[in-house]
């Protein structure tokens, strides 16, 4: 099973470079192929889900260990790496189904697929792989990609936010490679595992300190956290929606919040002033992402800003689960916040993906995204409507929507770590998402038409409203996982992973 | 776009050639001296663009380039990853293996199948590079 | 040690440029300049003192090589870094054709 993993980049790959050249002989390629590819990359994810071996580890090129010390890049899956892959793989698929109708507005299709791809490919790379600099490389590949497809539009607009986005995101990422830098350095190895056990050898330095920092701030800005969130409103608003819902979906997931967490929890040992400066800035973006989100009157720049909210949520859970585990506190509620924290990514990447792809069925309808021009779309798109109020109350946390399951176990974990003051921002915050959506839903979808010529809008076209539709099941259909026995096959070898240093450490260096 | 003087055209007609062939030398020797397949696509693609810069083109004969330039590197990369298909087909079940007979270390065929990447890569480096620069002349070139 | 201090210092150079320039050009050169710094950075990493270069010929025993895998990641970086550069000033040239100026101070339609 081992030897599938590559699979997880060779794919995308392929039909990156496939799409471009053959789409002078077949026009509908790109149409066809990415929806089939993603399709069958979700199934590679599932299936992982159900493996017999706890952590997979792959030798790129067949080099193997020699001595104990890793001479080769290593692909390893193991119970984080899964969760990731099918969050990804699962918004990919139906973020390509989705463009199948929305591309009938811009020219050059066969580009957008192919940058897709790559896309999808880079992210898959970064979360399967155990090399820090390959890390980085899957890294730029997949924000590269982003940063051509946020301008895939080349409107005025589109173009500033391309280049701001581009900006921030390139210093960011020279600070993650001038971190591996100073770690390779220090360490003399790149393999996460092998550099684990340096470091435990070494005990903590000064030098440790600024590398921990470099990181925080390279992949926080590439997590939008709020001191560096300046790009991500108007990146992910002047986006094509099918890249909204990935942008904000997985890419911040799966470049900021899975690299923080896989180097803090795996790599670095974990310590009192780290884990509280990112449970800060978590606290920070959820209650200044939503502040920043009530006044907007654009949806998807609204969008945008609730995303910075919602991974605060994320950043919440684990910064809880890092303070408790690095004063060796109570095990049991560090389990739950970290649970909580990944729980409700996998929930923001489904309801926040539904809202995005809302947002564009509705622009794609009616041509404009502002809420003062919409209204009345409950009329004319019952099911559009439909879904986007599932999506609104999941994001908001009322039961029986799977937003609220997540939220709860964050709240539980932080009253139960004695972190009141985070609970109650974590309840306040999510009572003014809710009035935010429901302003929301008072401009937009119900009260009066205000459009004259309203006979010519009609429902989604059927690749928009299938997406839209399965993405709200989901919603429904993911507050399951609260239950112990989804929960032991989904989550908890994930937290596992994350908890314990030497499952992730064992398979690959064996110390 | 337009050439530039004749000093120049007739200095790149005799370098340019020379630019080509070290390029080429520099990549079919990858595996034994520093060098391979970006460093010398870059040369390779040092001498298409000094040819381009000194004698010009018409706009519509850049386009019909800039499209066959980008097909190339597809196609190159896409053969990188046949290749490896190979690899992964024939033997242990892993990518980029190198199925072909190893041979003596110092001779120019040898190291399996990395002389046959560098090729590979040198073509795709070529392409893209070449390819960057034709998409921002020929940008300059429609703003007139 | 200075040279490594001086990496840095030439690294802060380029994050000063891309933070105070208002020409788009000039923030982009920032950003070259910061990506320069950090590859200057690993190839001193990567030196060994009196070392020879990492091929094997046949017959020397010479066993003080360099380190070569900085120098593989410093090629990465350095193909990494056109692709960004090409990006950047594609979008830049656009965004100059679109809005008439290279000034990002009159660049400035997204707020909010």
């Amino acid at each position: 099973m081992s030897a599938l993993i590559p699979f997880f980049v060779i794919l995308p790959l392929a039909g990156a470079f496939a799409i471009p050249v053959f789409s002078g002989y077949w026009k509908n390629m790109g149409k066809v192929l990415t929806p089939i590819l993603m399709l069958m990359l979700l199934a590679l994810s599932v299936m992982f889900f159900f493996r017999d071996s706890a952590v997979f580890v792959y030798y790129v090129g067949g080099w193997e260990l020699i001595n104990g010390v890793p001479v080769g890049i290593q692909f390893v899956v193991d119970g984080l790496s899964v969760l990731m892959l099918s969050i990804i793989n699962m918004m990919a698929f139906f973020a390509s189904f989705f463009s199948i109708s929305y591309l009938k507005k811009f020219t050059g299709d066969k580009y957008f697929y192919a940058l897709f791809c790559l896309m999808v490919a880079g992210m898959n790379g970064v979360v399967i792989t155990g090399d820090l600099f390959n890390m980085f490389i899957f890294l730029e590949i997949a924000v590269i990609s982003s940063y051509a497809l946020v301008a895939f539009g080349i409107e005025r607009e589109e173009l500033e936010a391309s280049f701001k986005y581009q900006v921030l995101g390139g210093l960011a990422s020279l600070l993650v490679l001038l971190g591996i830098v100073v770690l390779y350095w220090k360490t003399g190895s790149l393999n996460i595992a092998d550099i684990s056990r340096v470091l435990k050898q070494e005990g903590s330095s000064p030098s440790l300190l600024f590398i921990q920092i470099l990181f925080i701030a390279g992949f926080g800005l590439k997590a939008a956290m709020i001191p560096f969130h300046a790009w991500l409103p108007d990146a992910h608003s002047s986006a094509p929606a099918p890249i909204s819902a990935m942008l904000s979906g997985v890419l911040i997931k799966a470049v900021g919040v899975y690299a923080i967490m896989r180097l803090f929890f795996n790599m670095f040992e974990l310590t009192y002033e780290m884990s509280m400066l990112i449970l800060v800035i978590g606290t920070i973006s959820m209650v200044g992402g939503v502040f920043l989100a009530i006044g907007q009157w654009d949806f998807k720049r609204l969008l945008a800003y609730h995303s910075i909210s919602q991974m605060g949520y994320v950043f919440l859970g684990l910064g809880m689960g890092m303070v408790i585990l690095s004063v060796n506190g109570n095990k049991a509620v560090a389990v739950m916040a970290i649970a909580g924290g990944l729980y409700h990514m996998v929930n923001h990447a489904v309801f926040k993906g539904l809202l995005f792809l809302n947002s564009g069925a509705v622009e794609y309808k009616t041509g404009t995204r502002m809420l003062k021009e919409l209204g009345g779309l409950s009329e004319n798109m019952p099911l559009t409507s439909t879904s986007s109020f599932g999506a609104s109350m999941a994001i908001s946390g009322i039961p029986p929507f799977n937003g609220f399951f997540s939220k709860l176990l964050i709240i539980i974990a932080a009253v139960q770590g004695q972190f009141y003051l985070m609970a109650a921002l974590a309840v306040l915050v999510s009572i003014i998402t809710l009035a935010s959506f429901m302003k929301v839903h008072r401009y937009a979808f119900s009260g009066n038409l205000r459009f004259k010529d309203l006979k010519k809008f009609g429902e989604a076209p059927f690749s928009m409203l299938f997406s839209m539709l399965v993405l709200a099941g989901l919603c429904l259909l993911l507050s399951l996982l609260i239950i112990p026995v989804f929960r032991d096959i989904f989550l908890t070898p994930a937290v596992n992973d994350l908890m314990n240093l030497l499952n992730y450490s064992q398979p690959i260096i064996g110390v | 776009m337009t050439g530039m003087t004749n000093i120049v055209k007739t200095v790149t007609r005799i370098i340019g050639g020379v630019v080509f062939l070290f390029g080429l030398y520099i990549v079919t020797h990858g595996h034994l001296s520093p060098g391979g397949g970006f460093a010398g696509g870059t040369i390779i693609a040092g001498a298409f663009i000094l040819l381009v810069l000194a004698y010009g083109d018409n706009i519509m004969h850049l386009r019909r380039i800039k499209e066959e330039s980008s097909a190339l590197e597809n196609i190159a990369i896409f053969c990188i990853l046949i290749m490896a298909a190979v690899g992964f087909l024939l033997g242990t079940k892993v990518f980029f293996n190198n199925f072909l007979p190893i041979g003596t270390a110092g001779q120019l065929i040898s190291a399996g199948i990395i002389p046959l990447f560098n090729i590979l890569i040198g073509i795709e480096v070529a392409a893209a590079l070449f390819t960057i620069f034709l998409a921002f002349v020929i940008f300059k070139e429609e703003e007139k | 040690m200075i040279l490594y201090f001086l990496c840095f210092v030439l690294f802060l150079v380029g994050l000063y440029g891309v933070i105070t320039r208002r020409n788009v050009i000039k923030i982009v050169l920032g950003i070259c300049i910061m990506e320069y710094s950090i590859n200057l950075l690993l190839i001193l990493i990567g030196y060994v003192h009196d070392g020879v270069a990492p091929i094997i010929v046949k017959g020397s025993a010479e066993t003080n090589f360099v380190d070569p895998l900085p120098q593989a990641m410093v090629l990465t970086v350095i193909v990494i870094g056109l692709a960004t550069t090409a990006m950047l000033l594609a979008i830049a040239i656009r965004v100059y054709r679109k809005h008439g100026t290279f000034d990002i101070r009159e660049i400035k339609n997204l707020k909010g």
